[in-house]
């Protein structure tokens, strides 16, 4: 099969082999777990539970409401003690609705549907059981999974892309799931794709990952639908846009779906994730997290139930061995800053990285010096030099008419600065600036509209009282004449 | 130990960089240039090494002086090591035997004028050391064109150390018997280009020129040095000696007694050093493939068309410095296309690919 060069690009060190030759572990059972409403990209979950209720393991705890959404699930059984504010896997550290579960130790599962063959599944049913299983994608983006597979019926799917691409360093969680959980990930795919009706299948792996190809392979051998390519290790691989453009030779055009040109991506985590809950009708209560970087003492890959607080996890790969510089969720590469341990493990969480000071290699910034680095590996095709000096002016217009907007925030122009200039960082503050402006823009509209309709109003009244008033007016003259 | 305390100013990411960073990029040009200068230095003996020492002196004391008096971080900023590249530039374009005061003067011009007045390393418009080259050679054309033949080092004719000295301070300008003409100078005066062993000679660098640039070999070790190291782009390298060797070619085939041929320009004047060290000066160049090709091209047609009609024997300061005023336009008229979008910036037709293909 051909594939397709996407531009620009780098090719950071890996750092797999240190999590990558573990088998995955299993956490024993936390204490409590931290679940919070809001684990996914649209409107938050609505509890259904009340403070002191017993609840089985794999129990909805709160339903989605609205189009985009996602519900959650109780990871175990046990005893809802709280629901309220708790620190978010955010860098701003800010409180979110969560949920404090105290487990039992039972691990007793609710009761479930019983298994079916999944694929005597209508298309419907499928993305039924995919939205109440709660799954979200689990490559970070963390976007609702149900929500993809419907996309498939106003647009028809041609290609359906699997995304082992796994491109930022330190990660090893797909790798580990490829290897040990090839046959599960397989069906995973095949029933995406028949819930997406899509006419063939592209699992996509860098070639960094020669086990998890040969596990794949061996795995999908049965299935001619179902193509595993080994594509080149370069970074952002595993972006959407840049998958797609590898696997298909084309690109998803500005401000559209990957589904208008007919094509989907699910990333294999995901698609383990579509098997438990179609085949099996488990919802997503827990996920494999790599615990890597430098600080970590053990590190490896570690099947979590959702809402696990990061500092048990570190406690379980033997603690720090040096006090990180900084804890990541997520790579090294477009992963954020945890604001503190008792942060929980979300859906989304595909690694919890601990880099020491000399991996984190910070240095002071330097003048640029228009050297074009940045220029060369954009993906996107930016000139991020010249978005940056725009940034730094304020003029945050001009950034956006040199599609600012486009940035895909992968970092690669960081990453090779010469002069160590924040750019990421830089673009990511101005995309929230024109974000703002734009909401700004709307609301000052909304209001716009809201006194003109006022205006409106109040003269249709004055207007009327007028023509009351007359009306009376010519009354009286009537009466008194 | 499980205990970590966040910073509360958290860094976005990404959390981990490259190798690059200025002061190795800086490192890594001072060693692609160390052939050309170790060979000057033999060439030409002790004078070349003081005009090397009192270049690089002068840039770094402007520098550190426009620093204080900007009151902006001195070690940080010399540490960046862009004065002492510019000084060794400088230097090796300079003629190797010329009084103390050229390079003092011309380091000091370079660095103030040249790049400290528009703010400083990454600010400047025009290069640096070619501005200075071109200040002095407009102001000083006597001492900017006293060529002398090579007297290799420890040779019978070579100056002494403390000869050098006398050569280098004293008021008087090089002996006449040791003065000489480039090769490049038959394009203004006439007489016989040079060919057959006289290029073996331009190549091995054993001819009267610039302090660095007379030796092809040296300057193309480091060239392929810095090229390999991905220190310089080599569209510009490239389509710099391609246009010059094209546009020699092209005159050379249609009256060859009038127009030099392409080796003589590629090797006789500062065309290497050039297409190498100077024009690849990221400040003042495109930051877009295609950009240095044109920047390239633009280069090596102006230094063909100067060499060959204009007023001077050697063109390459004038070339560089109208191609880096013409960079800001040339970037904004050159930019990648955008991922998803036409080159106008409209979002892409939405085409479905319906066939199985």
């Amino acid at each position: 099969m051909k594939i397709f060069r996407f531009r620009g690009g780098i090719h950071p060190e890996g750092n797999k082999d240190p999590t990558a030759c573990h088998p995955i572990a299993r956490l024993p059972l936390p204490k409590r777990l931290y679940i919070p409403l809001q684990q996914h990209i649209g409107e938050p979950a609505a509890p259904e539970v009340k403070v002191g209720q017993h609840v089985l393991k794999g129990q909805r705890l709160a339903r989605h409401q609205g189009s985009v959404s996602a519900p959650v699930h109780a990871p175990t059984s046990g005893t809802v003690v709280a629901i309220g504010d708790h620190m978010a896997p955010h860098p701003s550290g800010l409180p979110v609705q969560t949920i404090t579960l105290e487990s039992d130790g039972e691990e007793c599962w609710v009761a479930t549907e019983p298994a079916v063959d999944p694929f005597s599944l209508s298309r419907a049913e499928v993305s039924a059981r995919v939205r109440d299983a709660g799954i979200v994608g689990l490559g970070g983006a963390a976007f609702p999974a149900a929500v993809k597979l419907d996309a498939g019926n106003r647009h028809p799917i041609e290609t359906l892309i699997i995304n082992g691409g796994e491109c930022e360093p330190y990660l090893t969680c797909d790798d580990r799931l490829m290897r040990e959980g090839a046959g599960y990930v397989v069906e995973g795919v095949r029933l995406i794709a028949s819930g997406l009706g899509a006419r063939r299948t592209v699992i996509a792996i860098e070639d960094n990952k020669p086990e998890a190809l040969e596990a794949m392979r061996a795995a999908a051998a049965a299935h001619p639908g179902i193509t595993v390519l080994r594509v080149p290790s370069r970074y952002p691989m595993g972006s959407e846009k840049q998958l797609v453009s590898t696997v298909t030779g084309l690109e998803i055009p500005a401000g559209k779906l990957s589904a208008e040109i007919g094509v989907s991506v699910h990333n294999v985590g995901t698609a383990l994730a579509v098997c438990r809950a179609v085949r099996f009708a488990k919802p997503l209560v827990s996920r494999v997290v790599t615990m890597g970087g430098g600080a970590i003492r053990n590190p490896r890959n570690v099947v979590v139930p959702i809402g696990t607080p990061v500092a048990d996890l570190v406690e379980f790969c033997g603690g720090f061995t040096v006090t990180p510089s900084r804890v990541l969720m997520g790579g090294p590469m477009m992963g954020q800053v945890l604001p503190g341990l008792e942060a929980p493990v979300v859906k989304g969480t595909s690694g919890i990285i601990a880099l020491t000071a000399a991996e984190a290699h910070a240095a002071s910034q330097r003048a640029c010096l228009h050297c074009g680095r940045c220029v060369d590996v954009c993906p996107v095709g930016l000139v991020p030099l010249d978005l940056a000096a725009r940034v730094r002016a304020g003029r945050i217009d001009d950034a956006a008419e040199l599609g600012m907007g486009d940035c895909l925030s992968c970092g690669c122009c960081a990453y090779v600065c010469p002069a160590h200039l924040p750019l990421a960082h830089l673009f990511n503050y101005a995309k929230g600036e024109i974000a703002a402006r734009r909401e700004a823009q709307r609301k000052a509209e909304d209001t716009r509209k809201l006194a003109e309709a006022r205006r409106l109003r109040l003269a249709a009244e004055i207007a009327a009282k007028a023509a009351r008033r007359s009306a009376r007016s010519s009354d009286n003259v009537e009466i008194g004449s | 130990m499980t205990s970590w305390t966040p910073n509360r100013s958290p860094v976005a990411a990404p959390h981990v960089h490259g190798r690059t960073a200025i002061p190795q990029v800086m490192r890594t040009v001072l060693l692609a240039l160390l052939p050309a200068t170790a060979t000057g230095v033999w060439l030409f003996g002790w004078p070349a090494l003081n005009m090397i020492v009192l270049s690089i002196a002068g840039c770094v004391a402007a520098e550190a002086a426009a620093l204080a008096i900007g009151r902006r971080a001195l070690a940080h900023t010399l540490g960046d090591g862009s004065a002492v590249v510019t000084g060794l530039i400088l230097a090796l374009c300079l003629p190797p035997w010329a009084p103390w005061w050229l390079p003092l003067l011309g380091g000091a011009f370079a660095i103030v004028v040249g790049k400290q007045v528009f703010g400083g390393l990454g600010q400047n418009v025009l290069n640096p050391a070619m501005l200075a080259r071109v200040a002095l050679l407009v102001s000083f054309p006597l001492e900017m064109t006293a060529w002398v033949a090579p007297q290799p080092l420890f040779s019978a004719a070579a100056p002494g150390f403390l000869e050098s000295l006398a050569i280098t301070f004293g008021a008087v300008a090089a002996p006449d018997a040791v003065s000489a003409a480039t090769a490049l100078a038959p394009l203004k005066t006439g007489g016989e280009f040079a060919a057959g062993p006289a290029l073996i000679a331009l190549g091995l660098g054993t001819v009267p020129g610039s302090l660095g640039e007379t030796s092809a070999l040296a300057l193309l070790a480091g060239g392929a040095l810095l090229i390999a190291r991905r220190i310089v782009p080599w569209q510009i390298p490239a389509a710099l000696l391609g246009t010059l060797a094209l546009l020699a070619a092209i005159f050379n085939q249609i009256d060859p007694a009038h127009y030099a041929p392409p080796l003589l320009h590629l090797l006789g004047g500062s065309a290497l050093m050039c297409a190498f060290f100077i024009a690849t000066d990221p400040v003042g160049a495109p930051v877009t493939p295609s950009g240095r090709l044109i920047f390239g091209a633009g280069i090596g047609a102006l230094i063909y068309a100067i060499r060959t009609w204009g007023g001077y024997p050697e063109g390459v300061a004038f070339a560089v410095l109208l191609l880096n005023a013409a960079t800001p336009l040339i970037d904004h008229l050159v930019r990648p296309r955008r991922y998803g979008r036409l080159r106008s910036g409209a979002p892409l037709p939405v085409i479905r690919r319906e066939d199985g293909r």
